[in-house]
């Protein structure tokens, strides 16, 4: 056998087996993650089916241009991400580090607006609490209903800040040469990462934001 | 199983199918068709999420074990669901 790689654990036999076993890890943790927010849309579902009137009327207080925005920057994050794990596969370095710099940058986008979002929901005593105020009769099931959007963007939001940390270490370490053909597993990894909290979003999206629209 | 190298192209044809089904499932949402609303917003959902998996995160061209591995967690999701609604939308049953 040749020279081992310097990335290479010593349980493993190849490169090929370790990669592998990363992502099956990473898999592994996004499943828990899948139950961790499953029980979140599990209250939202469990709640709306009691309260529909009031879910829809607190949602009309959500604004779809930017919560449709977010939706659109977060998919093209999750485009810019993947073209990052292209580049790290073929091997090309300031491609991956330019893709994971825009990845970040979207991903940054994103919580601007989310921020926006949030500062308004404070300024229109929308954020559960105290100072909460919504038209009767509807007021009891709108707070509920802003305690699980607080609840469930929050925790994706904190996903989202977490996962531009990630993408961060990995621009520094790509545009130090750190990963190679041969040897980049950190990026698809985080890449799943990434993509997972994407598809939570997805799920958020029309959960939140949509269902008041009809008339 | 050696390393699979998924074209940029498919990439980019992916991201725009899910920028479509984004503003379908917008309009779609506008438009009163009572309980099937919800239905068709999750099926769509469900639809992006499932491209996102197996392109984006690459389970389409994963070993078995790791699409196992993704099965099995929304399988268990599921039965969370289930399990739970089969109780809290019969209750109304016991007292009518």
């Amino acid at each position: 056998m040749s020279q081992a790689h310097s990335a290479l654990a010593e349980q493993f036999r190849d490169l090929e087996q370790q990669r592998e076993a990363s992502s099956l890890g990473m898999w592994v943790f996004l499943v828990t993650e899948i139950m961790f927010f499953g029980g979140l849309f599990m209250v939202y579902t469990v709640a709306r089916a009691m309260h529909p009137a009031g879910f829809a009327q607190a949602s009309r207080h959500l604004d779809v241009t930017l919560g449709g925005t977010n939706t659109a920057v977060l998919i093209c994050s999750s485009l810019t991400m993947a073209l990052a794990v292209y580049a790290s596969q073929v091997g090309r370095r300031r491609m991956l580090a330019g893709f994971l710099a825009l990845t970040i940058a979207l991903g940054c986008v994103f919580l601007v607006i989310k921020a926006i979002e949030y500062a308004d929901k404070f300024h229109h005593h929308l954020v559960p609490g105290s100072a909460f105020s919504f038209a009767a009769p509807e007021a009891r099931p709108a707070e509920l209903f802003f305690s699980l959007y607080f609840a469930m963007t929050g925790l994706h939001a904190l996903h989202m800040i977490i996962g531009v940390g990630v993408v961060a270490v990995l621009l520094v370490k790509a545009w130090r040469g750190r990963y190679t053909i041969e040897y980049h597993t950190p990026v698809e990894i985080s890449g799943l990462y990434w993509h997972f909290v994407d598809i939570i979003w997805i799920f958020l999206f029309p959960l939140l934001y949509l269902i008041g629209l009809k008339r | 199983m050696p390393e699979h190298i998924v074209p940029p192209k498919i990439y980019l044809v992916i991201c725009g199918i899910l920028l479509v089904l984004t503003f379908v499932t917008w309009g779609v949402a506008l438009i009163d068709l009572g309980p099937w609303n919800i239905v068709v917003a999750l099926s769509i959902a469900f639809c992006k999420a499932t491209l996102v998996a197996l392109f984006f995160m690459h389970v389409r061209y994963s070993p078995r074990r790791t699409q196992l591995v993704v099965v099995a967690g929304i399988f268990w999701l599921g039965i969370m669901i289930l399990l739970t609604m089969s109780d809290y939308l019969t209750r109304p049953w016991l007292t009518s």
